[in-house]
Formats: structure tokens, C-alpha cells, sequence
């Protein structure tokens, strides 16, 4: 255990030796801010609740979690340090594992510093604290589910960039899956099972099941095995690729 | 079995094959010198034999471990500077040996008193809290020797250990090189030839993927055409007198123009069963009263040698 934590503390260590993290940040805090106050127009609601602060998480995450991922692998390979890392008397799964939880950590500091917010809706009314804490923990669930599917593209390329796009493309077909947009584009082919498969991959209708308090163990058991299948898939394409 | 051993090695990129059966063994105490043009292979073999490149066939051992069988215990034995000595440029020197030195699984004293060592020898004191991005070419190549030194492995392989070093700091590597040579089995990639006769007991020669020469520099200096051959300058654009003159010594094998020169000529001299003594030349030109500028037992240059074989076949 102890390389995966020494691979977890380098990465963390990483975002905070440029200005990036306190950038991305304060955009994640602006953004979540503007859009909760602005356009949910959170005092005109009148409801001392947080609904109006997590509807936008998906789509934050699709933008902002590509962008915390996409240097885990591409940064690796095009300074060459993968070859430095893989030739460590290291697991390749613990490297896999640490990178993931640096990012990880990094977006449960995000939400941690949205806790003004929790704040608010606790002076200027009485909400219900445990299914925001809830909420809370299904967000960073989800923003898990959306780190591991992008770290893996990360390891697919050397360009930050391809990998940025990649994986805010991929997770785009992942939020919207229960969707009409998405749906179509099997209904005529594929028989029912699939496009149910399809409909049940939906990030905005598992995270609602969260968030709404109903629901929640299919839907925490969907994000932690895509997490876990998404992080098997890195390993292989770090090991695949390094072959080629 | 030796430190290191390779057996027919082979490495496809779709139709291009950069390593076409390499086979080679490293004792402890050896120095190997890979030598060979841009895109021979070399940098290629020596990532299959870290365990970083998969190879199309063949196997490669570390210590007697599978690089690819047993990638664990291959790796502990191994130091590896890979091409271009890549680190991570947003750490520190220290933080980044220190990193490398507990994936190791080297303990914290282990590790602070590996490092003071390779402090001294690598000497990195001076920029050891400075981030690796803001190090000068030399500093860098000296970080990567010292996170392939930091867990004292018995086996090292190093991609041009000494690229982008001024002289000084080459002077320097070279006798890093062969003061810890003893003890391990050591493979070096290069292209300067003076390095390979400064510290390699052994070279061998890639080409196209293959290997073309297998020993020591002293027998490959012995394959060059000019071993042993004289050089003679001669103050006349018009030689054939002084060739004449030469011919006639005994032990000459043959006299021919090797460059023409500003109103001078350079001739070379090829002995026969002995070699001619510059005096005897001197006089044979001087009876025939042609003014000798120069006259030198040519030494062979491990340059002319790789010239010959990596372009002959």
C-alpha cells in the first residue's frame, strides 16, 4: 500500500505546485455560486433546501472533472516519466489507484469549500441536514464516477488536450444517457435490453436518486462499480499501451 | 546466469522492426558500451530489457528475473535512466529522489543516507531544493543517474548517461561510471566514441535492429583499415615523385594520395610485414630531395571503425 500512498501525496502535491488548482477552484466556486443564486434564482424559491445547488453538479463535473483528470497520464507521457514509473517495482494498479485518489481528494476539497452554502440554507431556515449530507456524498461519489472514466482517456494520449475533449465527450454520453438525444441513436437497432442498459447509465437520473433520498443504493452501487470497472480499465490501457 | 541477459530479442512497430534478434549477456564488473546511428535500436532494446516495452518475441532476464515474468523482482535489481533523463519537472530534487527512493521501498534513514552518498558523488548539493524545471541540461542528466543510483541496484542501464554534459561534467560521469563499475553489470548507450573507449570494457554495435560487433574496443580499433598505417604531408601538390621514392622503402605495402591539401598533399603508407619507421620515410624523401612536413603513425579512431560496419553491410 505504501507506493499507491507515496503516488497519491506526489499527484496531490502536484495540483497545488502550479497556480492551476487555485484557479480551477475558484472558477468550480464561482461557477456553482453563480448558477445556484443566479439562474435557480435559490432566494426567490423560498426553500431553505440545497436542490437548487446540486441540479447543476453534473454539469459542472462534466466540464471541471475532465479538466482535474486530464494531466494524471497525458502529463506522464509527454515528459516521459511514464517510462521512469513503470519501471518502479510497483503494481501498476497502485499507481492507477493513488493518481485517482489525488484527484479524487482534490475535488472532494471543492466541495468542501461550497460549505458556505450549507451554511446559508442553515440561518435562514431549517432544511433537512441528512439528506444534504447525502447529497453531499453523492456528488463526490459522482464526481468519482467522472475522474476515473477521465483518467483512463487521460492514459490513452500525451495530449492534456485530446484528453480534456475526450473525456468531457465520453461523460457527456454518460449524463445524458436517459435521454432522448442518446436513446435515439440505439432505439432502432438494438433490442430492448440494450437500450435499457443505455437508459440505466444515466448520471443525472442516478445522481437525482440521490439527491431526491430515494432510490439510493442501486444508484451508489452504480457509481462505485463504474469507478471500480473505470480504474480496471486504466491499468489495461496503461499496460496495452506501453506495449505498443 | 548473468546480471543481465538478453535472448532474441524482437520488437515490431506494425511494419517497421527496430530490434531484430539481439542477444547479449553482462557479467558483474562489465561495462557495456551500446553504440550505434539514430534509430538503430538502441534505445528500443533497452527498454525491453527494463520491462518497459513489451518485446514481439524473445526474453530478457534481470539478475536471473524475467523482465516481464517477474517485473517486481526484475526491477528491484535494476537502475534505469531512460532516454532523455525525464523527472518531474514541478517537484524538487530532493522530494523527487526522496519519491523515487521509498518506491523503492527504501525506509526513511535509508533512503536520507543513500541520498547524503549520492549528494557527494552526483554533486546535486547545490540544487537540491530547486524544482527540476528550473535546473540547466547537465544538473537534469545528473538527477536522472542519481534516481537510478538511489537504491544501489546491481544492475544499471543507462540511455546516453552523458548527453547535454559539458566536458567537465562528462570527465565526471565517465569516472562515476567506472568507480562503481566493479560491483554491478552496467549497459550504456552512446553516440560519442571516446566515451566508449573512456569506460566500456565492452562494445557492441547495433544496426537496423541488429547486432553487427561484439567486442572489446581494442579488437574492433584492430578491424580499422588504417591500423597501423603512416600518414605523410608532403609540401607538393605533385606527389608522384615522393610515391615513387616511398614505394621503394622496404616494408611499404602500398603508397596512396588520402587528401590533397592547400600546395600540400597527405599520403598514407601502408606497411607490409613490418611497419616502415618515420626516420627511414624521411630519408627516402629526403634523398629524393622532397621536403616532408609531417610524418605520423596514424591511430585508428573507433570512428572510422563504426563508419566501416554500420555502412559496409
Amino acid at each position: 500500500m505504501r507506493p499507491l500512498l507515496l503516488v497519491f501525496r506526489r499527484e496531490w502535491a502536484g495540483y497545488f505546485a502550479t497556480p492551476v488548482a487555485a484557479v480551477f477552484l475558484i472558477v468550480f466556486l464561482a461557477l456553482n455560486a453563480g448558477l445556484t443564486f443566479l439562474v435557480s434564482g435559490f432566494f426567490e424559491r423560498g426553500q431553505a433546501d440545497l436542490s437548487s445547488f446540486f441540479f447543476w453538479h453534473p454539469w459542472l463535473y462534466l466540464v471541471l472533472m475532465p479538466a482535474i483528470a486530464m494531466r494524471l497520464w497525458a502529463e506522464e507521457r509527454r515528459s516521459g516519466t511514464i517510462e521512469l514509473l513503470m519501471t518502479l517495482p510497483v503494481e501498476p494498479w497502485q499507481i492507477v489507484v493513488g493518481k485517482w485518489l489525488a484527484a479524487w481528494a482534490f475535488a472532494g476539497l471543492a466541495l468542501i469549500l461550497t460549505m458556505p452554502a450549507w451554511i446559508t440554507v442553515n440561518v435562514l431556515g431549517s432544511p433537512d441536514n441528512g439528506v444534504i449530507l447525502a447529497s453531499y456524498l453523492g456528488s463526490w461519489l459522482m464526481a468519482g464516477a467522472f475522474l476515473a472514466l477521465s483518467a483512463a482517456i487521460s492514459g490513452l494520449t500525451k495530449s492534456q488536450v485530446l484528453a480534456f475533449i475526450g473525456a468531457t465527450a465520453v461523460s457527456f454520453l454518460f449524463v445524458m444517457a436517459g435521454f432522448d438525444l442518446v436513446i435515439s441513436a440505439v432505439r432502432g437497432w438494438a433490442p430492448a435490453i440494450v437500450i435499457d442498459t443505455v437508459r440505466s447509465m444515466s448520471f443525472l437520473n442516478h445522481f437525482q436518486h440521490i439527491t431526491d433520498g430515494v432510490l439510493e443504493l442501486p444508484s451508489i452501487v452504480f457509481f462505485v462499480s463504474l469507478i471500480v470497472f473505470c480504474l480496471w480499465l486504466n491499468v489495461r490501457v496503461i499496460e496495452v499501451t506501453k506495449a505498443a | 546466469m548473468a546480471l543481465v541477459e538478453a535472448r532474441d530479442l524482437v520488437k515490431r512497430f506494425g511494419s517497421l522492426t527496430a530490434v531484430d534478434g539481439i542477444s547479449f549477456a553482462v557479467e558483474r564488473g562489465e561495462v557495456v558500451g551500446f553504440l550505434g546511428p539514430n534509430g538503430a535500436g538502441k534505445s528500443t532494446a533497452m527498454r525491453i530489457i527494463s520491462g518497459f516495452l513489451e518485446p514481439t518475441s524473445g526474453e530478457a532476464w534481470i539478475d536471473g528475473h524475467n523482465s516481464h515474468g517477474e517485473p517486481i523482482a526484475a526491477r528491484r535489481r535494476l537502475g534505469y535512466l531512460p532516454e532523455g533523463a525525464p523527472a518531474y519537472a514541478d517537484m524538487s530534487v530532493g522530494a523527487f529522489l526522496s519519491f523515487i527512493a521509498a518506491m523503492h521501498g527504501l525506509t526513511k534513514p535509508q533512503a536520507n543516507e543513500r541520498l547524503a552518498e549520492l549528494i557527494e558523488r552526483v554533486h546535486l548539493a547545490e540544487v537540491w531544493n530547486q524544482r527540476i524545471d528550473s535546473l540547466s541540461k547537465g544538473f537534469k542528466r545528473r538527477v536522472g543517474i542519481a534516481q537510478a543510483l538511489v537504491h544501489d541496484p546491481d544492475v544499471l542501464i543507462l540511455d546516453e548517461p552523458t548527453d547535454g554534459l559539458d566536458p567537465n561534467q562528462k570527465y565526471e560521469m565517465r569516472a562515476l561510471i567506472r568507480a562503481i563499475a566493479p560491483h554491478k553489470a552496467i549497459v550504456i548507450s552512446t553516440h560519442i566514441l571516446e566515451e566508449v573507449e573512456a569506460v566500456c570494457g565492452r562494445v557492441i554495435i547495433i544496426a537496423r535492429g541488429r547486432i553487427l560487433a561484439d567486442a572489446t574496443p581494442a579488437a574492433l580499433l584492430a578491424l580499422a583499415p588504417e591500423a597501423g598505417s603512416l600518414a605523410v604531408t608532403i609540401a607538393t601538390g605533385e606527389p608522384q615523385r615522393a610515391i615513387d621514392a616511398i614505394s621503394k622503402e622496404p616494408n611499404v605495402a602500398a603508397v596512396a594520395v588520402a587528401e590533397r591539401l592547400n600546395g600540400a598533399t597527405r599520403l598514407v603508407v601502408q606497411p607490409g610485414q613490418g611497419r616502415p619507421s618515420a626516420t627511414a620515410l624521411a630519408g627516402a624523401l629526403g634523398r629524393a630531395d622532397i621536403a616532408a612536413d609531417e610524418i605520423y603513425l596514424r591511430r585508428p579512431t573507433l570512428d572510422d571503425v563504426f563508419r566501416q560496419i554500420t555502412t559496409e553491410r
